[in-house]
């Protein structure tokens, strides 16, 4: 601090609890009122995009899931069906409502780690404890549909990796029964606990106007009260078949975001249990020979199956020239992928839109003029992930 | 035979290295600092269901002046190396320090201009733990790896790494 001045200029990060992985944050501080406040990014830059630029089409996808790394299927998804959408493959029903159920599936235990995360940084560390209890049986999930806990790739160009397993439908409804319990425990704990609406309140508001012009997609935005949530809007992946409610916030702060989040779940849920009840049979994979891989079993018993199995792993398939975006919402807003095809095995650009980068942008007008202890709520109210931010 | 059958039950003979490394071992605070998706394992490793609490080291510090262990969770790049390093050097003696997964150990599926391929390049590492992202089990095992390692050490030795002898 020189002399002169009378702000003091305080840095935060990349190595805090509270920035959720390494977000650096320079804040211009009035005594306790934060009058500048700057996110230096790029701590984690690991160049995905350009990685995914030497590869071929399908081993890009395992990038896809080292972005948004709390929510694997949503990405996958996002870069499938803009895939398919470049290389126009029709997807057979059983497969689209898989990837719905997975896909909610995903957006619950993206929630799970943001509420739990968020309350431990207003200082309610039991959260975190209650979450990752809960969220454990997701994984479990994710690793008998995937078997992996974490990095699935699950969701590939066409369909599935592989079938979904036996007991698929048994052990999603008791994820649901753990998850609507744990939903019990929360909310008793959180939502009208004075402390917790204390610090939530009235913090980090922004409205409808602000909003829009900020490009925010999300819990973000539908906490300023914009009905908007691409599922409803531009359903992709069959979505327009379930019924489901958008839940929409009045204030535009903390405590709405909360509150929407939590609904979310309940909502995934109700999606879950539809697909469930009424999913489809047929084949885990669109039958497009030489673009699809083809199932497994195939290529172990079928001469032409082993040799397009052979093709498209060595060399894979040529996308026509053009270029598509497809927007899917995931759990943190609207994820996005931009392809541009050349005509060649490997995607000449892959552009992608992530919604916590873009939601991140908000922090300066939620923190500027307002309190200091409140930077920390704000940060977390916007759920981001650093993985996908830097990418 | 000698002085042990003299003393009573209540006080036990040992050396200086083992009661101090029980010490370390058991009350190994880790640096509270994820990097990317290993860091999500590494905190359900700290969750309920795994419990590295068995182990003497629920506590995670958030300062770097307060930890024994730096559990390095995720791909390194080339921006956050320098931070790293320091983090490192802030932490006081004796310490250690895990790499977790692929990427913090190799670069792992980054092979590309971003990221620093292997932590070791900037710090020393004791235990090595593959897989992307590694099951919370493994960093257990990771972990028990390292408290062997750690009951073998001596406060003789010289750890030229840590900047000065411990003695
Ligand atoms: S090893 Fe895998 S899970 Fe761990 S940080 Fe690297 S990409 Fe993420």
């Amino acid at each position: 601090m020189s002399n002169t001045s009378k702000t003091v200029t305080l840095n935060m990060g990349p190595q805090h609890p509270s920035t959720h992985g390494v977000l650096r944050v320079i804040l211009e501080l009035d005594g306790e009122t934060v009058v500048k406040a700057e996110p230096v990014l790029g701590y984690l830059h690991t160049g995905i995009e350009k990685t995914m630029e030497s590869k071929l089409y399908y081993k890009v996808l395992p990038c896809t899931d080292r972005m948004d790394y709390l929510a694997p299927m949503s990405n996958n998804l996002g870069f499938c069906l803009a895939v398919e959408k470049l290389m126009e493959i029709d997807i057979p029903d059983k497969v689209q409502w898989v990837r719905v159920c997975l896909a909610e599936l995903t957006r619950i235990n993206s929630h799970l780690v943001w509420l739990g995360t968020h309350a431990l940084d207003l200082g309610a560390m039991s959260m975190l404890l209650y979450t990752f209890r809960d969220r454990e049986s997701i994984m479990d999930m994710y690793e008998a549909v995937g078997g992996q806990r974490m990095m699935t790739t699950y969701i590939r160009i066409g369909g599935l990796a592989m079938d979904i397993p036996k007991d698929f439908e048994k052990d999603i409804r008791n994820v649901i029964k753990v998850i609507n319990n744990g939903l019990n425990d929360y909310e008793t704990l959180l939502t009208n606990n004075e402390i917790f609406i204390n610090r939530t309140k009235g913090v980090g508001v922004l409205t409808a106007d602000e909003a829009i012009n900020l490009s925010l997609s999300g819990p973000m935005l539908r906490g300023s009260g914009i009905k908007h949530d691409l599922r409803k809007a531009n359903p992709y992946s069959s979505y327009e078949k379930f019924d489901f409610e958008v839940p929409v916030g009045e204030n535009g702060d903390a405590y709405d975001r909360y509150l929407i989040r939590v609904e979310e779940i309940r909502q995934s849920i109700r999606i879950m249990e539809q697909t469930l009840d009424g999913m489809p049979e047929g084949p885990y994979r669109a039958h497009v020979p030489g673009i699809v891989m083809p199932p497994k079993e195939d290529v172990l018993y079928k001469m032409e199956s082993m040799i397009f199995h052979f093709k498209l792993i060595t060399e894979g398939f040529k996308a026509p020239v053009g270029s598509v975006y497809q927007g899917i919402e995931s759990g943190k807003g609207e994820m996005g992928f931009f392809i541009s095809g050349d005509g060649t095995n490997k995607p000449h650009r892959v552009r992608v839109r992530p919604p916590s980068f873009i939601n991140l942008a908000a922090l300066p007008k939620m923190c500027e003029g307002n309190m200091f202890s409140d930077v920390v709520c704000a940060i977390g109210s916007i759920d981001i992930v650093l993985g996908e931010v830097d990418r | 035979m000698g002085i042990e059958e003299k003393i009573p039950d209540s006080i036990i003979l040992t050396s200086l290295d083992k009661m101090v490394n029980w010490a370390h071992k058991r009350s190994m605070w880790p640096l509270g600092f994820g990097l990317a998706c290993c860091a999500i394992e590494m905190i359900s490793t700290f969750g309920p269901h795994f419990d590295v609490a068995r182990f003497g080291m629920e506590v995670m510090r958030p300062s770097p002046r307060q930890a024994d262990l730096m559990i390095v969770a995720g791909r390194v790049s080339h921006k956050m190396a320098p931070v790293v390093r320091t983090l490192y050097e802030q932490m006081p003696n004796p310490k250690w320090v895990i790499s977790m997964g692929a990427c913090a150990s190799c670069g792992g599926v980054f092979n590309n201009y971003a990221i620093v391929q292997g932590v070791d390049r900037i710090i020393p590492v004791d235990v090595y733990i593959p897989g992307c992202p590694p099951r919370p089990e493994q960093l257990l095992d990771g972990i028990l790896t390292l408290f062997k390692q750690v009951e073998k050490e001596s406060i003789k030795d010289d750890h030229p790494e840590w900047g000065r002898k411990l003695v």
